[in-house]
């Protein structure tokens, strides 16, 4: 979707803002934020890309408003009461009113270590072999769904590079949607700064992303 | 006001706020304010959770611990140092990053498959995720608030060299710029040029030359004199 989150190229927002020393948490509900949100999504309930989806889904004047936490709370509270984790009623009281939906998994102290440790691979096999190859010219496709996609904006119908065949992922775009991991082949492909900037742009740049394979066409 | 998925009835709750904070009038009071009331939500739905047997409030404090005290970017110094002072290390890690950043230990979540991009005496590799806040924690641990934040995240790929001056990093004209978007899964760790005058140092004094921000792209590695 193009979505508030898509902020490649966009002006405005001011200076960087680096912090010496940044401390990891600058409140305590950030650290039990950071924490509510990993084991809710221990749950097995949603996947990474239906998570991004839920924070991308948040209006845009909120999410350019708000902390990187805030959206992940804001994201978290969408999907419990998507699957009947917790209502509405029960969100805003802080108690709870009603039994819900039983997870998969709960996440307890003990299990953590070995949680964090293992992650979640995302790379699958295909059966297909890869439709292009380091080297070649590619073409992004122009699309603009109002569902999930990892293709920025900045980055659509413009011409690149193949500069390496990555593996074969789960395809977000089918995967945050409940539609299944569909892997595909992914590449990384190389822009030079003129081709998505035109006129002016900084001759040294140059731009990758990593693209899956059906964003991608042949020149 | 416009009615999505996300504006329930928290937001009211927040606009009550909101409204008090101006009758202060002052901007410092509505941040903390504002960062009182997500105490108070945060807080409410921890204790929501743990009254549905949903979450366990001993694995929160137990992810706080492992990044606050456990995986940061002294993980990431290590990897890097280690790339500069072993020619086979330094080869595998252009290789296949993810099993030679594991044979240091460091594995698991937001690193599980991991890119290492050498900046060179003609490139330098910049990392960036516009679309989120995709960063290797494996190694870096969890992303600074600039790294999540519009600003970075909007100009990193049309203007890098105004965002790096923002870092006190100058390059010169004719050194290119590499920016990395990370859009999907692989996630990228910059490894720094050496800096010169750093022969015989070993590993452990080289890491300590080696900020987060060097291994992100918006700073180069530390010189020896700077230690001094």
């Amino acid at each position: 979707m193009n979505g508030p989150h898509d902020l490649g190229g966009q002006m405005g927002f001011g200076p960087v803002a680096p912090e010496k020393d940044e401390p990891s948490f600058h409140a305590e509900w950030e650290k039990r934020a950071l924490g509510i949100t990993l084991s809710c999504g221990a749950f097995g309930a949603w996947t990474i890309d239906e998570s991004r989806h839920a924070r991308e889904n948040i209006p845009p004047a909120a999410y350019l408003a708000v902390s990187y936490y805030e959206l992940w709370i804001r994201g978290v509270e969408t999907l419990l009461k998507r699957y009947g984790f917790a209502t509405g009623e029960e969100l805003l009281s802080g108690h709870k009113l009603q039994d819900g939906t039983a997870p998969k998994r709960v996440l307890k102290a003990e299990m953590v270590p070995a949680v964090l440790a293992k992650g979640g691979p995302c790379d699958r096999p295909v059966e297909t072999a890869p439709l292009f190859a380091a080297g070649e010219r590619v073409k992004t496709k122009n699309f603009n769904p109002a569902t999930h996609t990892r293709l920025p904006r900045y980055a659509r119908a413009r011409t690149g590079v193949v500069e390496a065949v990555q593996g074969s992922f789960v395809f977000p775009d089918d995967n945050a949607h409940g539609k299944g991991e569909n892997p595909q082949w992914l590449y990384t492909v190389v822009f030079e700064g003129a081709e998505i900037w035109g006129e002016g742009a900084d001759p040294s740049l140059t731009v990758s992303i990593d693209a899956w394979e059906s964003y991608l066409e042949r020149v | 006001m416009l009615l999505g998925e996300d504006f329930d009835l928290h937001e009211e709750h927040r606009d009550h706020n909101h409204i008090h904070s101006h009758d202060h009038h002052d901007d410092h009071h509505h941040h903390d304010n504002h960062y009182s009331d997500m105490q108070a939500r945060v807080k409410a739905l921890e204790t929501l959770l743990t009254e549905k047997g949903l979450i366990d409030p001993a694995a929160i404090d137990v992810i706080v611990e492992t990044y606050e005290t456990k995986v940061g970017p002294r993980n990431g110094a290590h990897v890097v140092a280690k790339a500069w002072s072993d020619a086979d290390f330094a080869d595998w890690l252009k290789r296949d990053a993810t099993a030679a950043i594991a044979s240091l230990g460091f594995t698991g979540r937001q690193g599980e498959h991991m890119r290492a991009v050498f900046n060179t005496a003609d490139t330098h590799n910049l990392v960036v995720c516009t679309l989120c806040s995709c960063y290797p924690w494996s190694v870096l641990g969890l992303p600074p608030v600039w790294y999540k934040a519009p600003a970075y995240r909007s100009r990193a790929v049309i203007d890098p060299r105004g965002v790096l001056a923002e870092f006190g990093l100058t390059l010169p004209e004719e050194k290119k710029i590499r920016i990395w978007d990370s859009t999907a899964e692989l996630r990228y760790l910059v490894i720094p040029e050496r800096p010169a005058g750093t022969e015989g140092m070993d590993e452990a004094a080289l890491a300590g030359l080696v900020s987060r921000d060097a291994m992100i792209g918006t700073a180069i590695a530390g010189s020896p004199e700077a230690l001094r």
